[in-house]
């Protein structure tokens, strides 16, 4: 059944012939969110995506408990579409709603996060030759939100790990992995700490390997792996790991190669999956035309190959990366003098001459 | 072992033994572990180290469960005996105090004096820190060293600090000193740093701060440091140094003295023009647990005697409530110990006349401070004494009598024991006893059997020549 | 009492710093004793390792002693018990040198998750992790910034605690216990380190957003403590941005607090930072015992026997015990030794390009060696 799971939710496109016009869900989001938003739709444009976009506010509003929590409508819609694009939102912590992410992840059990992190030529940093996946596990481990009080002082957080969820991310790298042309898949753990949990995580992952011999497997310790990584990442291709450790690296490997600014993020769960960007709203530059757009372009792009529109993507990952890497118009966190307009149009520009 | 050194003297020097020292009088007994070669030859009298009886473990405790503590009340060191004695009368085999038998020794058995000098393990000294009551808790031990604050304060202060920080270097004694520059010079957010880093450590060392008494906003520091804390009591132990020149010897007197109420609450107001009133509070909460405190002292220390000064014949409630407290808990609670009560007028009289009456003194605030000077000029001077400020949770450690001796600053003569016998203190009030003990027993040697003596105790010695004198101390007792 | 009252009067000081008779002599001209040390060799180039500081001791006359402890996962037969370990820890100035125990995956002793060095550190509670991150001039790194920031994290509870079970087949729980007294020791822990280093700031890293609980308790026991420390400035960061940061501008940190799982990660992501896990010492510290081991705890079996390890780590733990120890000038002395031959660069191990093998860079040590 599990296995089912993981071949639909990456066949998903294939079920649909790939040039009808497909519904996306738009969250703009806060701050910076609708600017870009704006960016990526234009940009679409230009390069005829077949997408109609649905755009939905997500404000909390109040229900009849009196608990904030994000609008019906949104969820419907999300039924529909099965797709959604979500800039940065603004996520009060601690206080009375719950976040749109685990709305939405508990509704579609979006139960792994992948992070493509690639160097960016014309964006120089001190690790030029990053390209790295990070897959993490989503739904379990330490990030459970089991925890409680056991007596005044003592706190209690519980580490949960399945079996079923740890063969399904398993699965789904090397799905990723095969569907991508990647050729290395590293497990990263910490079995010899905790040699029960993490050990299941590290078996699952050892018996799904067997299923690809065509992929190599490695494993490696969670400490050894942030070694070598700021030493030479170069030798890591996909990774794999349970829900704190990839929350861990995946913001690493943005660091390696720019920061979260340049990094998408794609949340796949079964049968639906939401790609956001994952940078704050960034307030103080709201509304100035300053913001860069690459990170919620580079999810949208994530987005496409995931509906099989691969031909589309590739054109607008292409206009992206030599937008950045011919720099007349990039924008200031980059390094540039463009504005989110500029760069936005330098990129629309690019995709129409590569028809 | 070393019982059993101490015995073989005696066994051999039977003319030593007929000598009282302190009014003890040491009996020889197991014979058997005695071999004659051990007193002749002073080097390998220093190569006793193997001890038949006692093992010690690292910390310098006895492992061996079977040791018993010295029975002997009269003894005034915590002492031991031999396991094998059955009787319970047996001798104390407590150290000896060195002074009169070295002295012995170098004028008739000068081969035996140099055995004695160069194992000096063998003398513990009278300014061996006692034990202090209640059980301690160290806020800041890491890795078997502790961390302490130091308030090097004004004047002398700094100087001294830093011949206590090579002595402690010296003797690998396990502290981390964190200092605080407070004066009273500088603004008040310095104090508060200075108290939080004693909250924060546990302990704290400190020199004087000076008090403008010209400033009447200014509140004393060191009252402020006493009061914050929550230091209730103040502990003096003065001792006779023999060879220090004094109208009276073989005084051991320890003065008790409550630190948080009474006449330095600092309560006072002008009613009306000209009339000032200071208000002195006394409550028995308060009372109670300086008088617990002192007893405890007196009962772990194996002392005899408590007396209690108040002036209860004019201040028949405030003094009164001080006096029956005491009296009730003594009855109460510690009845093997004696106690006494003296007017504290009487008391200063007694005091410089017979001083050797006074075992522990207990008394409020301000006859604290008076009796606590009378008693450091009786045994020569304020560089000689030094005090703790002991609360439930915190300690504070400083010379005996607080004034700065800025006259001094620089000038390489200004008595460095009391200072040092503070670091000491800490090292007892933080459990490291072996530390503690090495120290004490270094600088005792220094004073007496070196004879350093720096100006105010009429001597030519220099601040300096002490403090290498005690370190080189340190090494041959380490050794 | 009873015992304070005994070891007052036993002197038992001779006997704790009396180490032998034998005395070196001390820069101020004064014989001093050698003071005795544990060491556990451990498995993988630890011993390789280990040998190569007694070499530098001894050829350096520095006054120390040595008692050797085979501690280990693997060879578990020929293993000292943890009780013989702490016996000679205790004896032996309460400090102990050590390289790096290889868990073993399959356990020897049914029911017991715990590897040897967790039981090891719990036994002396050892509850924190100090791994100081230095940048050492003549090592190129990525940043080219000069680093200089010191990473404490808790390392008797949390994640590591070995608290596992399997509910229902296929289904893992494993507890995280957080518990106020042991955060408060860190996080006092932390700001004692800071204030006596001179630091002028501390981070608290955690993930209180999620783990509300577990992390916000740490968090807000972070805050407590930092108020009675008006001179240090705190501040708190979230882990995943943490690690971010230290790849981008690794140059803002000072000290840092964190529980154990999220100090295990940037101990190691910090020592890639500044050249690797042969450059980088630590110390794990308790109340009462100090072990001093290499900061990243890789046995290395791949370079067992072949001399090309890098002993930096291990010496410079060796020069920190000794200030540890008081012996001030000659931890000073062998540290900036360190930094001679790793600056002037002619005698490089593998890691950093060069062909030396293990002991030659450690002769020059001795060479660089002066007082």
């Amino acid at each position: 059944m599990l296995t089912r799971g993981v071949r639909q939710s990456i066949a998903y496109g294939r079920q649909l012939s790939s040039e009808a016009t497909r519904r996306v869900t738009l969250i703009p989001g806060d701050g910076i969110g609708p600017e870009i938003s704006k960016a990526v739709q234009e940009i679409f444009e230009a390069a005829k995506v077949p997408i109609s976009w649905e755009p939905v506010d997500v404000t909390p509003v109040k229900g009849r408990d009196g608990i904030f929590r994000i609008p019906q409508r949104c969820i419907d819609l999300m039924h529909e579409t099965k797709v959604g694009l979500k800039g940065p939102l603004e996520t009060p912590i601690g206080k009375g709603h719950r976040s749109l992410n685990l709305a939405v992840r508990k509704e579609f059990n979006l139960y792994a996060n992948v992070r493509p992190c690639r160097s960016l030529v014309g964006h120089k940093t001190l690790y030029d030759n990053v390209d790295v996946v990070t897959i993490r596990e989503n739904t379990e481990g330490e990030y459970s939100g089991i925890e409680h009080e056991v007596s005044p002082g003592i706190m209690q957080s519980i580490k949960l790990i399945t079996q079923e969820a740890s063969h399904r991310v398993a699965k789904y790298a090397f799905e990723y992995a095969k569907q991508n042309g990647r050729k290395l898949v590293t497990v990263v753990h910490k079995a010899n700490i905790m040699r029960m949990s993490d050990g299941l995580f590290l078996n699952c992952c050892r018996e799904v390997a067997n299923d690809y011999p065509e992929i190599k497997f490695k494993e490696a310790y969670l400490d050894t792996v942030c070694l070598n990584m700021v030493q030479d990442p170069s030798q890591y291709d996909v990774l794999v790991m349970p829900n704190l450790y990839g929350d861990i690296l995946s913001d690493l490997c943005a660091g390696l190669i720019g920061g979260l600014g340049v990094t998408p993020s794609g949340n796949i769960g079964e049968g639906a999956a939401v790609f956001e960007s994952v940078h704050g709203t960034a307030p103080d530059i709201a509304g100035q035309d300053k913001a860069n757009p690459t990170a919620l372009l580079l999810s949208s792009v994530l987005m496409l190959r995931y509906m099989e529109l691969n031909r589309y993507a590739d054109r607008i990952e292409k206009a992206c990366f030599d937008a950045i890497a011919d720099g007349s118009h990039k924008t200031g966190d980059l390094g540039g003098t463009g504005t989110c307009t500029s760069f936005t149009r330098d990129i629309c520009a690019r995709v129409k001459d590569l028809d | 072992m070393t019982s059993i050194l101490f015995t073989l003297i005696c066994l051999t020097v039977p003319a030593v033994l007929t000598a009282p020292r302190n009014g003890r009088q040491i009996t020889p007994s197991t014979p058997s572990i005695v071999t004659d070669s051990i007193i002749i030859d002073p080097i390998v009298t220093d190569s006793i180290v193997i001890d038949p009886i006692v093992t010690y473990s690292i910390d310098g405790s006895i492992t061996d469960p079977s040791i018993q503590p010295c029975p002997l009340s009269m003894c005034p060191h915590p002492g031991m005996r031999l396991p094998d004695e059955s009787s319970s009368t047996s001798p104390c085999y407590c150290p000896p105090l060195p002074d009169p038998m070295i002295k012995c020794f170098r004028k008739d058995f000068p081969q035996v004096a140099r055995a004695f000098h160069n194992s000096s393990r063998l003398d513990a000294s009278a300014i061996r820190t006692h034990l202090i009551p209640g059980v301690r808790k160290t806020q800041a031990k890491y890795g078997g060293r502790h961390r302490c604050t130091v308030l090097p304060g004004d004047g002398i202060g700094p100087e001294m600090f830093d011949h206590l920080k090579k002595i402690f270097i010296a003797c690998h004694a396990p502290i981390d000193f964190e200092v605080v520059q407070v004066s009273s010079s500088l603004q008040s957010g310095d104090m508060e740093a200075a108290l939080t880093a004693i909250q924060r450590n546990g302990v704290g060392i400190k020199g004087n701060i000076e008090t403008k008494h010209h400033d009447a906003t200014f509140k004393s520091r060191n009252v402020e440091l006493r009061h914050r804390m929550d230091l209730y009591a103040n502990i003096l132990h003065c001792v006779s140094i023999p060879t220090i020149p004094t109208r009276h010897n073989n005084i051991d007197i320890v003065i008790i003295r409550e630190n948080t109420e009474g006449e330095y609450s600092g309560l006072e107001h002008e009613s009306i023009p000209g009339v000032v009133e200071s208000i002195k509070i006394v409550t028995q909460g308060k009372i109670e647990r300086i008088s617990r405190m002192a007893f405890e002292y007196a009962k772990i220390n194996k002392r005899k005697k408590v007396t209690a000064v108040h002036k209860a014949n004019i201040q028949k409630l405030g003094d009164g409530l001080f006096l029956k407290v005491a009296k009730e808990m003594a009855a109460k609670h510690y009845p093997e110990i004696k106690f006494e009560s003296m007017i504290v007028d009487n008391a200063s009289m007694q005091l410089v006349a017979k001083p050797q009456q006074f075992d522990v003194m207990l008394m409020p605030n301000l006859y604290g401070n008076i009796i606590s000077n009378i008693a450091c000029g009786l045994i020569g001077g304020p560089g000689l004494v030094s005090g703790m400020n002991i609360g439930d949770k915190y300690a504070v450690f400083e010379t005996g009598t607080r004034n700065t001796g800025s006259s001094l600053v620089g000038k390489d003569v200004a008595n460095p024991t009391a200072f040092i016998r503070a670091g000491v203190d800490m090292l007892r009030y933080l459990g490291c006893d072996s530390h503690a003990n090495i120290i004490s027993d270094a600088l005792w040697k220094t004073l007496t059997v070196d004879g350093i003596h720096t100006p105010d105790l009429k001597g030519t010695g220099k601040t300096s020549e002490m403090v290498r004198a005690t370190i080189k101390n340190i090494r041959e007792l380490q050794h | 009492m009873l015992s304070r009252s005994l070891f007052a009067l036993t002197r038992g000081a001779s006997i704790a710093v009396r180490g032998v008779a034998t005395a070196a002599v001390d820069p101020i001209g004064e014989p001093v004793h050698k003071l005795k040390v544990t060491t556990i060799p451990g498995d993988g180039v630890g011993p390789e390792l280990i040998y190569l500081v007694q070499e530098i001791v001894k050829s350096t006359g520095i006054p120390l002693e040595f008692e050797e402890l085979f501690l280990s996962d693997i060879h578990w037969n020929r293993s000292e018990s943890i009780e013989k370990a702490v016996e000679s820890i205790s004896r032996n100035n309460n400090v102990a040198l050590k390289g790096a125990i290889q868990e073993a995956f399959v356990l020897q002793t049914e029911g017991d998750l715990l590897g040897l060095n967790m039981r090891l550190r719990k036994r002396l509670d050892l509850f924190a992790n100090v791994c100081h991150i230095k940048t050492i001039p003549g090592i190129k790194t990525r940043h080219g910034k000069e680093l200089d920031f010191v990473i404490i994290r808790e390392q008797t509870e949390g994640e590591y605690s070995a608290l596992e079970h399997e509910l229902v087949p296929g289904v893992i729980e494993c507890l995280k216990i957080s518990t106020r007294p042991k955060i408060e020791r860190i996080a006092k822990f932390a700001f004692d380190y800071a204030t006596k280093h001179g630091r002028k700031k501390v981070i608290a890293v955690h993930k209180a957003n999620i783990m509300k609980l577990g992390d916000g308790l740490f968090l807000k026991v972070c805050q407590e403590t930092a108020k009675l420390y008006p001179r240090i400035e705190f501040d708190q960061m979230i882990i995943d941005n943490t690690c971010m940061q230290l790849v981008s501008r690794p140059e803002q940190f000072d000290v840092m607090v964190m529980p154990n799982l999220y100090g295990n990660i940037i101990d190691n992501l910090a020592a890639g930072l500044v050249g690797g896990a042969g450059v980088v010492p630590a110390e794990s510290v308790g109340s009462d015992f100090v072990i001093f081991e290499p900061g990243s705890r890789h046995a290395f079996h791949a370079a067992l026997g072949r001399q090309i390890a890098n002993p930096t780590a291990m010496i410079l733990c060796a020069a920190n015990m000794l200030n540890h120890l008081h012996l001030d000038t000659y931890g000073n002395a062998l540290r900036q030794a360190v930094y001679d031959v790793v600056k002037e660069g002619k005698v490089r191990t593998q890691d950093f390009g060069g062909y030396a093998k293990s002991t030659e860079f450690a002769d020059r040590v001795v060479d660089k060696f002066k007082i």
